[in-house]
């Protein structure tokens, strides 16, 4: 084998890690799609979207849902879609206008489709308009102030930030809360999180967003990735409480194969 | 005497931007509109610029044959416009899955090496040892396994789960808080080289001029 193809200095724990999460992943999915039922706790914010679209509907204003700054390369964002495929359902469902700002232009093709997906599933194609996923522009601070702009003016009663937020977060939130509509945030961005945490009425907290999409979505392949994690996380944490107490014992060979070098 | 028109035209357009703290108004439209529209055709004329040209264009020109390989992302690229075409308009989602696909494989090894496995070494301390006082590393232990816990969506946070699960976000607290507070600090900087373009520069330009 050539060299360039291997590199024994990276195939440590990252590689047995990487292969249990791996093996963990693909069983669940499995497992998943052959009918079993995979159990995955409720969150909290995931309850209050329903709330909010019902408010939007009873005040008789629009829903505003942005799927954040990143592009399909992000997990968030993939995530923010099975979201958005739920929220576009509830809108349709109960008749209330939606609107999809994007940023990023692969972003935009994709939530696009999922709008439209979402309003035939639930049976209401007639109420799909493209005019409701539309494009801004590409630059992070010119698509916050034609947001906040939007929000002025149009004073959705609901508005969802989902997936992955930069130094935009809290232009919106703040703009958002003091328009007086109910939010849903959810981000992995551990640096924009405290934002959306202080101003947002309920906030999806890195993982809780990808748990999120696959609760909504109930897709095997979603539902079984999560779960996946679920195992590979227990493992670590053993692994963390069995290396404390050998460290104690003087035996260090559980921290030292987690070290990289 | 350009200089001197483009410092002016950016401290309006700042103001006009600021004016949105009293309340939306023309001026502050105005701003928005020229921002995001200017905003795009930049990027546009920096994307063929900067990758277009150089990474797809010029190759192809100069060298055909030997950067045929150059044809599979363009098709990809090309491909994605098929959207617009009823009939076909699921092939575009081909080249959106070879892009999530190939970065979630190249994210999936980043993020176990540089940060699951670097944590899960770094948690793993003698209790009274290292370079860090007992507490210290007992906040460390008690923080990394508490936090996990709480992103544990297999069983319900109930009982003993549900007390860990509440240290957990006690601890994702005060990392927020530390995070807010420093981010603020950012941002306030931000604020004052607003504040200096304004009261300082455009100042000095101007009496450059008079």
């Amino acid at each position: 084998m050539p060299e360039t193809w291997y590199d024994p200095s990276r195939c440590g724990a990252p590689l047995v890690v990487l292969l249990v999460f791996c093996f963990f992943v693909l069983l669940f999915i499995n497992l998943a799609r052959r009918g079993r039922k995979l159990f995955i706790r409720r969150i909290a914010g995931i309850a209050a979207m329903e709330e909010a679209v019902g408010r939007a509907t009873e005040l008789g204003r629009k829903v505003l849902y942005l799927p954040g700054g990143g592009t399909l390369d992000d997990i968030q964002t993939i995530a923010s879609l099975a979201v958005l495929r739920h929220v576009a359902g509830l809108t349709a469902r109960y008749t209330v206008d939606l609107d999809v700002p994007n940023k990023d232009p692969l972003t935009f093709a994709a939530t696009r489709d999922t709008v439209h997906e979402a309003y035939l599933q639930a049976g209401r194609p007639e109420l799909f308009h493209p005019e409701m996923v539309h494009y801004v522009t590409y630059d992070q601070f010119a698509f916050s102030a034609s947001v906040t702009g939007l929000m002025v003016r149009d004073k959705p009663a609901a508005i969802f930030l989902i997936g992955a937020f930069h130094a935009e977060s809290l232009l919106m939130a703040e703009t958002g809360q003091s328009v007086g509509a109910i939010q849903i945030a959810g981000t992995a961005e551990v640096t924009q999180l405290p934002f959306f945490a202080v101003v947002c009425d309920f906030t999806l907290m890195g993982e809780e967003l990808f748990a999120a999409g696959a609760y909504l979505s109930g897709e095997p392949a979603m539902v079984g990735s999560i779960k996946g994690q679920d195992f590979t996380k227990a493992g670590l944490i053993l692994y963390i409480i069995v290396g404390i107490l050998l460290e104690i014992f003087g035996i260090h060979w559980f921290r030292d194969f987690m070290t990289i070098q | 005497m350009s200089e001197l028109l483009g410092v002016w035209l950016g401290a309006f357009l700042t103001l006009c931007i600021f004016s949105f703290l009293y309340k939306d108004n023309p001026f502050f439209r105005f701003a928005e509109s020229l921002f995001a529209g200017v905003s795009l055709g930049y990027y546009i004329g920096i994307v063929s610029t900067n990758t277009l040209v150089p990474n797809m264009i010029r190759p192809l020109t100069a060298d055909f044959s030997g950067n045929a390989h150059l044809l599979i992302p363009l098709l990809l690229g090309l491909n994605l416009y098929t959207r617009y075409i009823p009939r076909i308009a699921w092939m575009a989602r081909l080249s959106l899955a070879v892009y999530i696909a190939y970065y979630v494989g190249i994210f999936m090894v980043q993020k176990l090496q540089g940060e699951v496995v670097p944590q899960v070494g770094k948690t793993i301390l003698h209790p009274i040892g290292g370079n860090f006082t007992p507490v210290d590393n007992l906040i460390m232990m008690v923080g990394v396994l508490s936090v996990l816990i709480y992103f544990y969506f297999s069983i319900e946070h109930k009982r003993a789960v549900g007390v860990v699960s509440r240290v957990g976000i006690w601890f994702l607290m005060l990392g927020f808080g530390a995070a807010f507070g420093y981010t603020v600090m950012g941002r306030i900087s931000l604020l004052i080289g607003r504040m200096n373009y304004l009261f300082i520069d455009v100042v000095q330009i101007t009496s450059q001029y008079l």
